[in-house]
Formats: C-alpha cells, sequence, structure tokens
C-alpha cells in the first residue's frame, strides 16, 4: 500500500476527473419534436448550455399545428459518448417527445435558406448577378448600387457563395440555420 | 361570482392536493399565495406545516417524501419565497426525491412588468425540476397538478413546481379528476432486453470476483426492488457494498455486506470494487465520489447497469451490459431467469474471492484512535448507534464529517431510514429533514446527526420544531471546525486553514432553553452515554451538543482524481494484514 499523497501536498487539482481517452468528435444533426408550449426551447438550449454541450446550428418552427408539435434541427458536435448523452438527456425531457438522430438514421437532406446584401457598382455588380445566377440564387430586392439575393441549399453551397461575395460587396449576411429531414419514404 | 360546476383556482389546487391523498404540506405564506392559504384555512384534510424559511420547507417535503416513499408537497410565496426554495429543489433533483413544490405568482397581467415581490420563477426553476409550469388559465390547473404529481412520483422520481399566478388563484374554472387527465406525456418504461439479461446471467453464472453495487434507486424502486436485491444476494453469495444513499437496502447486519464504497467508503468495499470481475450496478449511477479517478475504475470487471434513466447509463463509466428499467422489474426478471438456469455460480472461485476480501476486512479501515479525556467524534457516533438502535428509528445529516462518520458508523437494516444529502452535499438539509420525518412518523425516534457548521444553517427551524411539538433529537458533533473542509486543507491545502473555524458558536444548550426545550452538553466520553439515553428519553426536541476531538479527519479517503486503491487510511489500521499476494491481486 502506498500512500505517495504527502502532507500538505497538492499535486493535482482535486476536480481532474475528466476521462483522459476522448474518443473523435463528429457532427450530429438531431431532429426533436417538442410540444409547442411556452418555454420549450428555453428548456432545449438550456440543457446544452448547462451541460456544456456543443450548439452549431438551430431552428424551430411549429410544424403539427393541430397537434401543437414543433420541429427543433440542431446540428451539435460530439463524442458518440457525449452525442448519446445529449439524445439520452432530452429524451428525459417532459415536452420532448421524438428525438432522431439524422447523422445515424442515413441520408438526411440539409437545407439552409440565406439572405445577402451586396453593395457595389460596374463589374463587380455585374459580377454579383452572374455568380448568382451559377448558384441559381434569386434576386429578391435591389437598388442602382445593391443587390439582395436569397439563397437555399447545403450551408457548404450558401459558405461558397459567401465567400465568393465578399470582394464583391458583400454587406450583410442572415442565414436560417439547418433545416433537415431524412430521404426515403418513411418518415422518422 | 359562482357558476355551475365552477369552483375558485384556490379551491382546485386544495382539491386537488387531497385527490392526490396529500396529508400534509410544508410552506409560508405570502401576498401571491394567499387565496390558497385562505382555502387551506377552511378544510380539515391537509395539515399544514408552517417552517421558518421556505429552503427549510423543501428539505423537510424531502424527509417526509424520502421516509415515506410518498410525494412531498412545498407551499411557497412568489419572489423571494420561490427563490428560496432553489436549493431543496437542486438538492432534490440530485437526489431524485419526489417533491411537487406550488408556487404562488404575481398576476399574469402584471407578469414581466418588475411587479412588487415577482420573479420569473419557472426560469429560475427550470434547471433545478424535472418539470416545471406557469399555469395562466385556471381551467388547465387542476390537469396541472395532477400531471406534477405524475412526473414527480414516475421514472426516476424528482421535484417539480407549479407556478400559480394570484389571479388564476381567484378566477373559476372546472375541476378535473386525476382520472380524466391526458398520461400520454408519460414516457413508457422500455421492456427488458431479455438477450442481454442472458448475457448478464452468462457472466454472472461464471464470475470469479463478483460485486454487487446498489444505490438509492433500490430505495426509490420501493419494497419489492429491495426484496428482490435480498434474495440476489442471499442466492448468490456475492458480496454488497451501497453508496451513501443506497444504505439499508441491504441489512449492515446482514453477512455480504461490506459496508459503503466511494470516497469514505471502507477498504474492503474499495478494494472489491478495484478488483472485481464482474460488477452489477443497481440503480446507482456511478458518481464521482463513488469511482475516483475514472481511468482507474475498476479496471477488469464486466459492467452491468439496471437503472430506470437511461441518461444514467454510460455517463461517467461506459458499461458492458445496460439493462433499463424499473430496478424491481430488472431485478425480478433476473432473479427468475437465473433460477430457471440452475441459480449457478462460480462457488470454487467466488470462495478465493471472498477470501481476499476477509484479508482486506482484517485492515479494519474504520479503525481509529480512542482516548478517554476527550470524546472522539467516531466513538460518540458509535455510542449513538448502540444506544438508539434498539428503537424504531429515523436518522437524518447534515453535510461534513459527522455525516461519513455516521454513514460508517450507523447500521441501517431497512430502507428509508437513513436521510441524507447525497449529490448535492447541501449544509442545512438534515434539520428540515428531520422534521419532515418525525410529522411522517410521530412516534418514532428521529436524529438528526449534524456538525454545528451546517446545523446554523437551518436553527431557525427550531420554532417548527417547537411549535408542532416534534421531539427531533439533534445531536450536533460539535469540533469547532468546518470539519470537512479543514479535513481537506489539511491534505490537499499545505494547511492553510483558511476560513474553516466555527467562530462565535452559541451556548447551544443556552438556545435550547431560549426555545423552551431541552439542551444537552456532554464533553467527557464516560458520561456520553448516560448524556445519550437522556436525549432518548426527553419526551420533546433535544440539542445534544457533543463536544468532540477537534482535528480529527475521516478515514479511509479517496483523494479525488486518485484510484480506488490509492485510498488514504487512518494511523489506527492495521497495514500489515494485507498480504503481497493480496496486493498483487488487485
Ligand atoms: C451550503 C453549503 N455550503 C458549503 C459547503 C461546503 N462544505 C462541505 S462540508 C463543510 C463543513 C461542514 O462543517 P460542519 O457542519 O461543522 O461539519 P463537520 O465537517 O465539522 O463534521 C462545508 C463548508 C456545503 N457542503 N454546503
Ligand atoms: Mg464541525
Amino acid at each position: 500500500m502506498s500512500l505517495n499523497l504527502k502532507k500538505g501536498v497538492s499535486k493535482q487539482s482535486a476536480y481532474n476527473l475528466r476521462d483522459p481517452n476522448l474518443d473523435y468528435e463528429a457532427a450530429h444533426t438531431l431532429s426533436i419534436i417538442v410540444d409547442n408550449e411556452s418555454g420549450v426551447l428555453a428548456r432545449v438550449i438550456g440543457l446544452f448550455s448547462g451541460r456544456g454541450y456543443n450548439i452549431d446550428s438551430l431552428t424551430v418552427a411549429e410544424v403539427d399545428p393541430n397537434g401543437h408539435k414543433s420541429r427543433i434541427t440542431i446540428v451539435t458536435t460530439g463524442t458518440p459518448k457525449v452525442v448519446n448523452q445529449i439524445k439520452a438527456q432530452l429524451n428525459r425531457m417532459v415536452p420532448v417527445h421524438e428525438v432522431i438522430d439524422l447523422t445515424l438514421k442515413g441520408k438526411a437532406v440539409q437545407r439552409e435558406l440565406a439572405i445577402f446584401k451586396v453593395v457595389g457598382n460596374g463589374n463587380h455588380r455585374v459580377e454579383s448577378l452572374r455568380l448568382a445566377d451559377v448558384f441559381r440564387a434569386k434576386v429578391v430586392d435591389s437598388t442602382l448600387k445593391s443587390f439582395t439575393f436569397e439563397l437555399t441549399g447545403t450551408s457548404e453551397k450558401i459558405d461558397a457563395f459567401a465567400e465568393l461575395m465578399v470582394p464583391l460587396g458583400l454587406k450583410e449576411i442572415a442565414r436560417t440555420g439547418i433545416v433537415a429531414l431524412l430521404r426515403g419514404d418513411n418518415s422518422n | 361570482m359562482k357558476q355551475a360546476n365552477k369552483i375558485t383556482g384556490a379551491e382546485i389546487v386544495i382539491k386537488a392536493l387531497i385527490e392526490q391523498g396529500v396529508d400534509t404540506v410544508f410552506g409560508y405564506p405570502g401576498g401571491a399565495i394567499l387565496p390558497i392559504y385562505d382555502e387551506l384555512f377552511q378544510q380539515k384534510k391537509i395539515k399544514h406545516i408552517l417552517v421558518r424559511h421556505e429552503q427549510a420547507a423543501t428539505h423537510a417535503a424531502e424527509g417526509y417524501a424520502r421516509s415515506t416513499g410518498k410525494i412531498g408537497v412545498v407551499f411557497v410565496t412568489s419572489g423571494p419565497g420561490a427563490t428560496n426554495s432553489v436549493t431543496g429543489l437542486t438538492d432534490a433533483l440530485m437526489d431524485s426525491v419526489p417533491i411537487v413544490v406550488i408556487s404562488g405568482q404575481v398576476p399574469t397581467f402584471m407578469i414581466g412588468n418588475d411587479a412588487f415581490q415577482e420573479a420569473d420563477t419557472v426560469g429560475i426553476t427550470r434547471p433545478c425540476t424535472k418539470h416545471n409550469w406557469l399555469v395562466k388559465d385556471t381551467e388547465k390547473l387542476a390537469a396541472t397538478i395532477h400531471k406534477a404529481f405524475e412526473v414527480a412520483g414516475g421514472g426516476r422520481p424528482g421535484p417539480v413546481l407549479v407556478d400559480v399566478p394570484k389571479d388564476v388563484q381567484f378566477a373559476s374554472g372546472h375541476y378535473t379528476k386525476k382520472k380524466d387527465v391526458d398520461t400520454t406525456f408519460i414516457k413508457k418504461e422500455p421492456a427488458i432486453d431479455l438477450n442481454m439479461l442472458d448475457e448478464v446471467i452468462d457472466r454472472l453464472e461464471l464470475a470469479e470476483r463478483p460485486i454487487v453495487y446498489s444505490g438509492g434507486g433500490v430505495i426509490n424502486s420501493g419494497q419489492s426492488a429491495v426484496h428482490s436485491l435480498r434474495n440476489l444476494v442471499a442466492g448468490t453469495n456475492f458480496p454488497i457494498t451501497s453508496t451513501l444513499l443506497g444504505l439499508g437496502s441491504y441489512p449492515a447486519s446482514g453477512k455480504n455486506w461490506l459496508g459503503m464504497l466511494g470516497m469514505h467508503g471502507t477498504y474492503e468495499a474499495n478494494m472489491s470494487m478495484h478488483g472485481c470481475d464482474f460488477m452489477l450496478c443497481v440503480g446507482a449511477r456511478f458518481d464521482d465520489r463513488i469511482t475516483g479517478r475514472i481511468d482507474a475504475f475498476s479496471p477488469d470487471s464486466y459492467k452491468v447497469h439496471i437503472d430506470i434513466d437511461p441518461s444514467s447509463v454510460n455517463k461517467n463509466i461506459t458499461v458492458d451490459a445496460p439493462l433499463i428499467g424499473d430496478v424491481s422489474n430488472v431485478l425480478n426478471s433476473l432473479n427468475k431467469r437465473w433460477k430457471e438456469r440452475g441459480s449457478k455460480v462460480n462457488q470454487k472461485k467466488l470462495s478465493a474471492w471472498w477470501q481476499s476480501i476477509n484479508d482486506w476486512k482484517k485492515v479494519k479501515s474504520l479503525s481509529y484512535e480512542s482516548s478517554s479525556n476527550v470524546i472522539k467524534p467516531q466513538y460518540a457516533i458509535e455510542r449513538l448507534e448502540e444506544l438508539t438502535k434498539p428503537y424504531n428509528r429515523f436518522v437524518s445529516t447534515e453535510v461534513g464529517q459527522h455525516q461519513m462518520w455516521a454513514a460508517q458508523f450507523m447500521g441501517f437494516e431497512e430502507p428509508n431510514r437513513w436521510m441524507t444529502s447525497g449529490g448535492l452535499g447541501t449544509m442545512g438539509y438534515g434539520f428540515p429533514a428531520s422534521i419532515g420525518i418525525q410529522i411522517a412518523h410521530p412516534k418514532s425516534l428521529v436524529i438528526n446527526v449534524a456538525g454545528e457548521a451546517s446545523w446554523l444553517m437551518n436553527m431557525q427551524e427550531l420554532g417548527t420544531a417547537v411549535q408542532y411539538r416534534l421531539p427531533v433529537k439533534q445531536f450536533i458533533l460539535n469540533n469547532e471546525r468546518l470539519g470537512m473542509v479543514r479535513q481537506w486543507q489539511e491534505l490537499l491545502h499545505g494547511e492553510r486553514y483558511s476560513h474553516s473555524w466555527s467562530d462565535a458558536l452559541p451556548d447551544f444548550v443556552k438556545l435550547a432553553e431560549a426555545y423552551g426545550i431541552k439542551g444537552i452538553r456532554c464533553e467527557s466520553p464516560d458520561k456520553l452515554d448516560d448524556s445519550i439515553r437522556e436525549m432518548i428519553e426527553y419526551p420533546g426536541p433535544v440539542i445534544f451538543d457533543c463536544l468532540v476531538e477537534k482535528h480529527e479527519n475521516c478515514f479511509p479517503m479517496i483523494p479525488s482524481g486518485k484510484a480506488h486503491n490509492e485510498m488514504i487510511l487512518g494511523e489506527q489500521t492495521e497495514e500489515n494484514s494485507i498480504s503481497d499476494d493480496g496486493a498483487v491481486l488487485v
């Protein structure tokens, strides 16, 4: 029996209990069906912030007005152990009906909508319009000096378009965050 | 202005509680809950206990709940009343105690205007309840209260809060009966995984070094779970240890009992956990006080985890076989299937395992140096145990060294007899908890084993004890120190005793007298037995000021971040009795 803790000596923080063998992290898209009642979003977000989980993207809207159900789509990043914890913790909540891990369930359609305001003139203006065409972005508003584009697609596509618009006068951008559904004919 | 079939919101609250079988409410009135108190005044079925601080109401409700298996109920007013309940709610959440708090709120039309005594109660208590509700419509009040009881008591139990604005209490609405409430929100327990069950039994039958590690979930699950656990241990002859909250699920006098495990657990319990090859965790959650260093926790075992809450599984420790479900259901199935398969165990290896365990027991890890001129705290608890054991006894504790000594030196033969704040470690829990316990068990001997510092945190409850003639015994191990803090400072902070004194203590005997109750001071070991007897025999509340050795440390101790086999033992233990072979085995 070695009692190698010397009196009065602190070798380590008393609280370093975390598992050092952390697994690899991956992004997961979770689709959460909840009762559309006041405070439900605060509960879900509070769970993430309170337990130190990541939220990379979050969207919410009522999807079943008769049943008062909303769908929350959250993209989170974590090790498999953490993601399992997140799902178990979500499932514990009273207003949560279903938690679907779209990343594990198979292929999912994931889309985001973004609005870009691009201000410029001359060549820049022409070029932005040409690129918008390539990306199938719609012009939803314009002035003599600006275009406002609407673009729907994967987050990567929106990132790519945003990057191209920067040198052409991108002034503002608004994004919805990801919404997603499983592909195929079965509902979740 | 009553309409047909309609009653006021306040009447609905009382009616719903009565339908839920509530006989006792702990609370404190104020402006926003006055209509409910008015109804309370006009009925006879529910007894209200006026505490002296809302935190105490929540702990009293916890004591009531844990000693009866029923749901504890609390009334508080809005604002400060509600915020004072936060510690108790959090405590109940951590220790899975079912309580329902009903809070008054400012009228709906004033919410959000920083009205007098307005607080965002559902916002504040969201993370410290299983669920909470703000009821804005009297028509929904009854159903919400029934749901609240369903959520508090269902699955893994816990605290809930229902916030009721004052205008909702005044307005009229229809009463909804419990049976008419839509219960589709209740999460169904999954069916037991039978393949997994068989795999577990495969391992159980072959286990060479098994251990059962039980927790508070067994007690929460109820008598049938306790029964099944005891049957399993008796049938297999496996050794069993338990968490702080699980004490009493297996009798301390039982022959397979190894004592509590964890940070201040016995040597034999922790060494068995470390060295086992088959671990059956029943209704416990691998809390950090139990596991010590995670990466060194029981390295060679096949781990089975029986728990009703899937989020407890693989949270801290990755297990091999999760069996999700109510402990009583899962254990019943396990016992049944194991018997069907011939009740087999690996007898030969099991005997060898018991041999090593018995060697570990010889270390006598709970030994301490005795003294004839000063009362050792361990000795005080030993004597208290000896002299109170024959009684129909319930014990609560505060938090600190005294709590650990009580866990180590008191023995519990039955569940629901030991109430302590485990997960949150709330100083100030024990005194109000003892009040709740005594209310539920008026004829029993209820003792709060306290530290002087913790006890001061809710000492205002003397008023409650006196008012309701509750003969609770406050057994204070007075070391004039925040003993547990002092111990950590000695061992981990270079003996720099930063603010860990209990200075300016009251004269506890005079304090008792000021309330017209009995105070007893004892400072010499040879008077201890007589003093304890005097405490037991006195027919009212007693403050027992037991002056103990001030610098005693609580051992054994696994320092945080250390493994089970890196335990520090006290100086009196018989270290040499561990053979080298025994040390190699783990
Ligand atoms: C509300 C609260 N504040 C602080 C702590 C930290 N703490 C844990 S034990 C302890 C000392 C308790 O002193 P006492 O009640 O006299 O018990 P002893 O350890 O001396 O037996 C403290 C301050 C706590 N657990 N709870
Ligand atoms: Mg003390």
